[in-house]
């Protein structure tokens, strides 16, 4: 499965010849005498990971695949086995307690995958079986099933459309939750099978499944009629939703795992943190550090045993037993005896402790009510409390653009006509033209010309007039993102939704509608526009000439009322410019220019009138090429490119793809000076690579020599060129020349599946992405994005990575990055519920960042660090005592200290730490961006802060023991000569223990708020009691009364007290002098840059 | 249905019901939105909001040079105090292992030699004040050893007879004697037991004069009247019943003391002593206390004379034996190590605020700025 996925994602997947057949209805075809009923998967979507069968076993082995718990099994199995200084209950009971809490909180999520599968997988659907009408689990579909879909059903697997209810063999579909756009495309039916479904017999021949979206070759042959080839304009997606058509038939022809959906749907697999990565690297260093102290020990013990009179003193004899013993048996037994003895270096309880702060932490993401949205009446969402501190630690941002940059709403700004611009600053008040900026007032020519262009806005586009059935349908539709007319403009009789595949059709709808031209929708092949003076004007659809993202442009071949025929074209100023008279261009090139870098989207329109011969040559040659079978794509082309050729340029548009409230501010957070254009995104005096088809098909030579041409070169300006001064970290700060980069989808995937050395192109082509300030991505399949985001998140130095967007075509973006971020827009929820934190808009992510994110990983990093300090300090007076009693195992401290050190007494303090810390107040970190850097790349887990508090618990642990060692030197320590013990001294060390480790997360506080006291001087009290109630009382239950009054005694002797506040005070000082003395130092780190897709 | 039909139909239908429908609907969202309001908003806590009002300590210089100047003044003094306590206790140590052939004990040091007494003498030349507390000391005696810790019996310790019979099997190998009897107090540290015993005497005018020692109020009041106790038979010996003592002892549990009927088994005090463990290899236990008679007040100068029953083998495993005479103060027994750790940690803070005072003057910190 992996194999496939990486195959997958490697675009190997191109190479796969072999097909699958499907019978249609499951009829055999007449013609062909065999018919074996092929074997495809069920159409059943498994997310879940276990069953009740193997979730035992699975999940145990999953768990004790941790490093960490399958440490803590091996310690309790050795203190099973063999004899240890500590009984097994100390270790099995935490571990016990850890395991069974992950096992109820994982089993919990996948009950919730699996109630989610359910929802799918039982979902009825209606089945054509033999002519009648079955209603079906959506899980027993099975390929070859013709399938019923109603409207604003989604598809339950990936169909072939065989019959719409619409009379022109069409049918409309939103993809929302595949690709996040959420406008309305149309589907075709397969030609010449109008014919009943009951008896129609056919074969289809199709590819193996592939993940990529928008392809898809198929061969469609009806027993009797010859071949048909489809393409991905037949294809029903599973997840996409059937709109605007009543209902449709389909035959299946990938389900279950093997639809386009689940294929773009890489596994979820679990995230983890940098400071998880940080625990494990500490983990293995405290883990060598436990191995040989055990090991010096036991060389010690055996050693010293060697020395006469050591090996078995008269008072201290042997049982037989040990003295039959095999002595390498009893080294080994004694090195795990003393690992056993130290292992609480390595605490259960800092994972329990981490896991809490973890799940606790992200409350406060969910109950911020600056994430709140009125709109929307919701706050933030965390799904997964893995990644708090990682929010932190982001370096690229990887954004969707559509919907999450932007509210994906566009609006019509403005027009230029002939060189003149227009602005449409207050349309109410307007009623008659334009609000002309510049150029004359409206003449009787320019009034032609205005109206020809207002035309032209009303014809050349694909929109389509959504006919409100009824109020509940238009309510329905504003949330699915359809763009409409706002209620208070329009007459309710006029309610008129306007459905097209790209939002900025519409606003150029809307836009001419508020200039008096009224798209009234189609009537049989006949448009129909309603112009100034309340005239329906009618134009016969003669032809539409698509658009693709190639030619960039798109046309319409209408004839008008009076028989003339126009044609209409419109599209982008560097794919009409060159089919136009040159003196056009200059008058409006200006104000294109202009618009786009204020950040509109603009466009250009052209028409052209064609005589009859002219029509009816192009009518020929594009109904030929219609029909073609082989090549149609390229023959369809070329009837375009010859067809839209010498127009006359009448105008340009301006749209408006608003931002996202506060994007610019958000983006601009940490690299205050990437702000944007076109959208904002790039700065002035950016200078743009463009990296396109368009660039690459130049010169007219194959594109891989060009793409590799074309790298080299912006490799060499962006890469190469920025260091004329010759230290390479400088070459950053923003004197120095800013890139912009941009790549479309199709030469991306040129870039990572061209030729065998393509890892030369991706190098090549991170080099670029990483020395621009902002890289745009467009035309992306969802797929390509996770490639992109894969590529930065392997690249030199491992980059946090956060992807944020909002539709389900982000979804594999976000799932690939380190984060994931959905936003609860208006693309459905797929992005959300594979995101793992949601966020209602776009600028909450800066309070998310650069507040909570800033926050917790401060909290965290502290976290593990104290948590390794305060247990090496606790146990190295423990391996030093090993020297003073003769290497033989001997706890220092009492069973219910080791046991309640970490549990109880120093564990309430941190915990409180690290969920209410604020070292700088939110405010501050929100509006001081730098501030952000201090903590990047992990700048409070690296080695020299852990080497840092490591030398600290080793001075601290020297202190303890070595100042009750010389204090012991006489251990008549109280004023009636009374002499203490061994756990007298333990207690003693112990007492300085707590109180310093304590005291020290005391000095790190910043932020005192009444819990920090509370749980501070409480767990010092707690221990004082505890003690005092441990040592006060003859337990029942236990055999050894060993701390039996030693704590009370050692309060009686100011000998001890002394001690104790001598040895507190000597190891804080270092802390205290430190943290005088210390200036804000900032550590030198890596802005934040942004890529964009 | 064509397209054409479909608009006819809603044209005629859209304009009369559509008022209704648009105020219900609101209705609905109003209410939807009453209800979303209070449901989904967060709580505007201070907690949750993590707006808890708090108190944000700095510690600047201006808060820690005055405190390092008075925490080391403190410091000083108190060092002062430990130091000139310390100097004021009376400490003598007497070797008695017998390794130097001059030493009387030599004779003694060869372990076949039973029920050897040697002498060791000294001499005052001022008032040893009082009281005195008199030790023994034993070194490189690795007291902290687990398997030796835990070589006993707690429960048979606290007078429970079940455990008389059937001692816990960590006693191994002094649980059972060679006939298989229970050995009562089990275990090595109750075995190994320090039987050293000694007697002062001050040599007045030739004759000697036994200096009374003080056997009670050696061990923890605790230990021998609660945590350690005697089964509750009468006479104690019958407890012991079909126990043997353990091998090393001249003397059963129920005899250690003959004097005192009462610090005998379990609660013995030289026992208790003994049996509380010393914390490193090289330590001493309280033995007698010299408070009674004319020596109230301490031991006065002159000649004395130590009379030792020299039982307890050191040299095999290399240790030495001591015995200690001292009197303690407040703070226990002389200690020079606490009086002139205060010192140096209290010079060590007036001096480094002398520092932060310096560098604060020269350089004015930022963050006070």
């Amino acid at each position: 499965m992996l194999r496939r996925r990486l195959n997958r994602l490697f675009g190997r997947d191109e190479r796969r010849v072999d097909s699958r057949t499907i019978y249609v209805g499951h009829r055999p075809c007449p013609a062909t005498d065999t018919f074996i009923p092929p074997k495809f998967c069920d159409n059943r979507i498994v997310s879940s990971k276990y069953t009740v069968w193997n979730f035992l076993p699975k999940n145990l082995f999953e768990q004790f695949r941790r490093i960490a718990n399958f440490y803590f099994l091996i310690i309790f199995l050795v203190q099973v086995i063999v004899d240890t200084p500590t009984s097994p209950v100390t270790s099995g009971l935490p571990l016990f307690f850890v395991i069974t809490v992950t096992a109820i909180k994982q089993g919990y999520e996948d009950w919730l995958r699996h109630k989610a599968d359910n929802e799918v997988n039982k979902y009825l659907v209606t089945v054509l079986e033999d002519g009648r009408r079955a209603r079906k689990e959506s899980e027993k579909i099975k390929v070859g099933d013709v399938v019923e879909v109603v409207e604003d059903e989604t598809f339950p697997c990936d169909l072939i459309l065989l019959q719409s209810s619409r009379e022109d063999e069409t049918c409309f579909v939103t993809t929302a939750s595949l690709d996040g756009e959420s406008n309305h495309k149309t589907h075709y039916t397969v030609p010449d099978t109008e014919k009943g479904l009951e008896s129609l017999s056919a074969t289809v021949e199709c590819e193996q499944p592939q993940p990529d979206l928008y392809k898809f070759v198929t061969f469609f042959s009806l027993c009797v009629v010859s071949l048909r080839s489809l393409g991905p304009e037949n294809l029903l997606l599973k997840g996409a939703t059937l709109k605007n058509t009543q209902k449709i038939y389909g035959v299946a022809v990938y389900s279950g795992m093997e639809t386009k959906m689940a294929l773009n749907y890489q596994g979820k697999s679990q995230k983890r943190s940098v400071v998880e990565k940080s625990i494990n690297a500490f983990l293995l260093v405290y883990l060598c550090i436990l191995v040989s102290k055990a090991l010096v020990c036991t060389t010690l013990k055996y050693v010293w045993q060697s020395q006469p009179g050591q090996e078995e003193p008269w008072y201290n004899q042997k049982t037989q037993k040990e003295k039959d013993a095999n002595l390498y048996l009893n080294m080994f037994t004694d090195f795990l005896s003393f690992m056993v003895l130290f292992n609480f270096i390595i605490p259960v309880s800092m994972y329990v402790t981490v896991e809490m702060q973890k799940f606790l932490g992200s409350f406060f993401i969910s109950w911020d009510k600056d994430f709140f949205d009125p709109e929307i009446q919701e706050g933030a969402l965390v799904n997964t409390s893995d990644l708090n501190e990682e929010l932190g630690q982001v370096e690229y941002v990887f954004t969707d653009k559509t919907g999450t940059l932007t509210q994906n709403s566009m609006e019509f700004i403005e027009c230029c006509i002939d060189g003149f611009q227009y602005k449409n600053r207050d349309s109410s008040t307007e009623l008659d033209g334009f609000c002309v900026t510049d150029g004359p007032v409206s003449m009787l020519q320019q009034k032609e010309e205005e109206e020809l262009f207002l035309r032209a806005l009303c014809l050349c586009h694909t929109v389509q007039v959504k006919e409100s059935t009824g109020q509940e349908d238009w309510v329905g539709d504003q949330v699915d993102g359809v763009l409409g007319l706002d209620g208070e403009m329009v007459h309710p009789a006029e309610l008129r939704g306007f459905i097209a595949s790209s939002p900025d059709e519409v606003a150029l709808v809307k836009g001419a509608m508020k200039y008096g031209f009224t798209f009234l929708g189609m009537e049989s092949k006949n448009m129909r526009v309603m112009n100034r003076d309340k005239d329906v004007e009618t134009y016969e659809l003669l032809h539409v000439l698509n658009f693709d993202p190639v030619r960039r442009r798109m046309s319409v071949i209408v004839r008008s009322k009076c028989g003339d025929i126009m044609l209409f074209c419109k599209g982008a100023d560097s794919s009409i410019f060159p089919r136009v008279r040159q003196e056009e261009v200059d008058r409006i090139s200006m104000h294109v220019e202009r618009n786009a870098t204020v950040g509109y989207r603009t466009l250009c329109v052209a028409y052209k009138l064609l005589s009859s011969e002219e029509y009816a040559q192009a009518d020929a040659g594009l109904r030929e090429a219609r029909l073609a079978l082989d090549d149609r794509e390229e023959k369809l082309m070329a009837v375009y490119n010859q067809v839209e050729t010498g127009m006359s340029l009448i105008g340009a548009t301006a749209v408006e793809d608003r931002l996202q409230e506060e994007a610019a501010e958000t983006m601009e957070m940490e690299t205050a000076k990437s702000t944007c254009y076109a959208c904002r995104l790039f700065q002035r005096g950016t200078e743009l690579l463009e990296l396109t088809v368009r660039t690459l098909e130049d010169g007219g030579r194959r594109r891989e020599e060009r793409l590799h041409e074309v790298l080299l070169d912006y490799h060499k300006r962006a890469v190469q060129d920025p260091p004329p001064v010759k230290t390479r970290v400088t070459s950053w700060t923003s004197a120095k020349q800013d890139y912009g980069f941009i790549i479309d989808g199709a030469t991306l995937s040129l870039v990572f599946n061209s030729s065998p050395d393509s890892s030369h192109y991706k190098s090549l082509f991170l080099q670029i992405c990483q020395n621009c300030t902002t890289v745009l991505c467009c035309r992306m399949a969802p797929l390509q994005k996770a490639q992109i985001v894969n590529m930065v998140k392997n690249s030199k130095g491992s980059p946090i990575t956060l992807s944020i967007g909002d539709g389900a075509n982000d979804v594999s973006m976000i799932l690939e990055a380190h984060i994931g971020i959905g936003i609860k827009g208006k693309e459905g929820r797929q992005a959300v519920r594979n995101s793992d934190y949601a966020i209602p808009k776009l600028k909450h992510l800066k309070k998310l960042l650069l507040g909570h994110g800033h926050l917790y990983y401060v909290r965290i990093a502290h976290l593990v660090q104290y948590f390794f300090y305060k247990n090496l300090c606790f146990i190295l007076p423990q391996f030093l005592y090993q020297f003073f009693c003769g290497s033989s195992q001997q706890p220092l401290y009492d069973a219910a200290y080791l046991t309640m050190y970490n549990i109880c007494f120093t564990s309430m303090p941190i915990l409180a730490y690290s969920l209410l810390e604020q070292h700088i107040c939110m405010e501050v970190l929100m509006s001081n961006a730098t501030l952000y850097r201090d903590v990047a790349k992990n700048a409070m887990l690296r080695w020299s802060p852990f080497l840092y508090w490591t030398l600290l618990g080793v001075y601290q642990g020297l202190l303890f023991f070595f100042g009750v060692r010389f204090l012991f030197s006489n251990p008549a320590l109280q004023d009636n000569g009374q002499v203490f013990g061994n756990w007298s001294y333990g207690t003693i060390v112990f007492t300085v223990l707590v109180f310093t480790v304590t005291l020290k997360l005391a000095m790190d506080t910043r932020h005192w708020t009444w819990i920090n006291h509370f749980v501070i001087w409480g767990s010092l009290a707690f221990y004082m009691f505890f003690s005092f109630f441990w040592g006060g009382i003859i337990w029942p239950f236990l055999r050894q009364q060993r701390l039996y009054f030693v704590f009370a005694n050692m309060l009686r002797s100011v000998s001890a007290w002394l001690v104790i506040i001598l040895l507190i005070l000597l190891s804080l000082l270092p802390e205290i002098l430190l943290l005088v003395l210390r200036k804000p130092r900032w550590p030198h780190s890596r802005q934040v840059r942004y890529t964009h897709i | 249905m064509s397209q054409q039909d479909q608009k006819d139909h809603q044209g005629q239908q859209q304009p009369e019901p559509l008022p209704v429908h648009t105020t219900t609907i609101q209705k609905v969202r109003i209410m939807m939105k009453e209800e979303l309001e209070t449901t989904n908003r967060p709580d505007n806590t201070a907690f949750t909001q993590q707006r808890l009002p708090a108190w944000q300590p700095m510690l600047s210089a201006g808060i820690v040079i005055p405190g390092f100047v008075l925490i080391g003044l403190a410091f000083i003094g108190i060092g002062v105090a430990l130091f000139i306590t310390s100097q004021n206790i009376t400490v003598l140590e007497k070797d008695y292992t017998g390794v130097e052939t001059t030493s009387d004990c030599y004779k003694c040091s060869n372990p076949s030699d039973k029920n050897c007494t040697c002498k060791l003498e000294f001499s005052l030349s001022t008032l040893f004040e009082g009281p005195v507390f008199f030790y023994y000391g034993l070194s490189n005696y690795f007291q902290s050893q687990r398997s030796y810790g835990a070589s006993k019996d707690e429960y048979q310790l606290s007078g429970d007879l079940d455990y008389f019979k059937t001692p816990i099997s960590a006693c191994s190998p002094y649980q059972y004697d060679a006939n298989q009897n229970p050995i009562v107090p089990c275990g090595s540290l109750a075995n190994s037991m320090f039987n050293d015993t000694f007697k002062l005497y001050q040599i007045v005018n030739g004759t000697k004069k036994l200096v009374p020692f003080d056997g009670k109020g050696i061990a923890w009041w605790t230990d021998y009247n609660i945590k350690y106790r005697n089964p509750s038979v009468t006479p104690l010996k019958n407890a012991f019943n079909g126990t043997v003592k353990p091998s090393f002892w001249s003397k059963p549990a129920y005899e250690l003391d003959t004097s005192d009927p009462s610090n005998n088994g379990f609660v013995n005090q030289d026992f208790l002593v003994w049996m509380r463990r010393a914390a490193l290899p090289d330590f001493r236990k309280l033995y007698r206390r010299i408070t009674e008679g004319d020596y109230a007040r301490g031991l006065p100068a002159g000649n004395y004379s130590l009379e030792i029953a020299y039982n307890y083998p050191v040299l095999s495993f290399g240790g030495r034996k001591k015995v200690v005479f001292s009197n303690v103060s407040w703070m226990g027994g002389k200690n020079q190590f606490l009086g002139i750790a205060y010192l140096v940690v209290g010079s060590l803070c007036v001096v480094m605020s002398m520092v932060m005072l310096i560098v604060y003057a020269k350089f004015k910190f930022p963050e006070d700025d």
